[in-house]
């Protein structure tokens, strides 16, 4: 059969992959840096990954109005419960991808320290400083990072399947470079 | 009865005009020291809560005016718990071998208006530089208030050293701000 499965948009791979690359740094990073005792390195390295985070933010708002404007390719052949789970998956992506940066920038405010982006471009402080609130928000930010953990592994896990068990299209859709 | 009233008043404005009013009495309460570092560009505000200083200030002969201050280095908040006993540390303040900075006047030039200029020595950590510190006066009821700042560049001071003295992390320039509310006694 010479069926080629319809792909995403090139603007939807690009924001996938680019997002994909800053979430596998960032996460690393932020699991290594907060043990570290304070140091010029912990400081540089504190402001790379709020950065990382505030660009993931940033590239959100397009990819999620792309998003809601193009639809995705129609799954391939699947069961109605397996689509279901990804679908479930990517819509808490989604969800995580926004809310895991803003916790961090939220926590930032509240530890009284302000997010300059790059160095050079102040943003504005979310919330007042507060120990109370910045503790909480350490947390929060925590748990949605393990949360964004899970559904990665999740996702992965489902390529994976469809690559070896079903060996169907699916990750071909979204490679950047494929036919 | 209204004889010793205006006598007494007579006397009051004489010993007023006699007796320059200068400002003297440091109000520690209302008086505060606060500066700003840059840690990657981010400005991180900071204070001192413990110093004492002695103002001797008369409006009317400003350059005669002399102070000192006097900084409990230990009584810093930087910003965060991390960094409050980071500092104190030996790499930066070195509070153990070093628990105070000191600033004394040598002059105070007038520079027109209420603008005025504190020069004299800053001593920290065994290092003692020549600093100029612009403030403006200004009386308000029978307190005379003093607010002005100045950069400090740390690395004159060896405050940060080791991988600290990396001013790409915390700039070298620190922004200094005081406000200083010092009470007249009339002098002698």
């Amino acid at each position: 059969m010479n069926f080629t499965p319809p792909r995403y948009t090139g603007p939807a791979i690009a924001a996938h992959w680019v997002i994909a690359a800053l979430i596998l740094v960032a996460f690393p990073l932020g699991v290594y840096m907060h043990e570290l005792p304070l140091s010029p390195t912990k400081l540089k390295l504190y402001s790379y990954h709020k950065w990382i985070g505030i660009t993931v933010l940033l590239l959100f708002v397009p990819r999620i109005l792309w998003r809601i404007t193009h639809r995705p390719p129609a799954p391939l052949p699947m069961p109605a419960w397996q689509h279901r789970i990804a679908e479930g998956t990517h819509h808490l992506l989604y969800l995580l991808m926004f809310l895991v940066p803003l916790s961090g920038w939220l926590m930032s405010s509240a530890k009284g320290f302000q997010v300059v982006y790059f160095g050079v471009l102040p943003l504005p402080d979310l919330v007042g400083k507060s120990e109370d609130l910045g503790d909480l928000l350490k947390e929060v930010h925590e748990a949605l990072n393990f949360g964004l953990l899970a559904l990665v592994g999740l996702h992965v896990a489902g390529t994976l399947k469809h690559m070896i068990i079903d060996k169907d299209g699916t990750l071909r859709r979204m490679l950047p470079f494929a036919k | 009865m209204k004889i010793r009233t205006l006598a007494l008043t007579a006397a009051v404005l004489l010993a007023g005009t006699a007796h320059a009013v200068e400002f003297n009495q440091v109000d520690a309460g209302k008086s505060t020291l606060a500066f700003s570092s840059k840690q990657m560009g981010v400005p991180v505000p900071g204070n001192f809560k413990r110093f004492t200083s002695q103002i001797a200030f008369d409006p009317a002969k400003p350059t005669a005016a002399s102070t000192t201050l006097e900084i409990d280095l230990a009584s810093i908040d930087a910003g965060s718990k991390d960094a409050n006993d980071e500092v104190v540390g030996k790499q930066w303040f070195n509070v153990k071998a070093f628990p105070t900075a000191k600033f004394v006047s040598t002059g105070v030039k007038a520079l027109g208006g209420n603008r005025y200029e504190a020069l004299g020595k800053m001593t920290i950590k065994g290092q003692t530089r020549d600093l100029v510190a612009p403030f403006t006066f200004k009386q308000e009821g029978a307190s005379g208030v003093f607010d002005g700042g100045f950069v400090l560049k740390r690395m004159d001071y060896n405050i940060g050293e080791g991988p600290w003295a990396d001013v790409s992390a915390v700039a070298n320039e620190i922004e200094i701000k005081f406000h200083v509310v010092a009470n007249a006694a009339t002098k002698k």
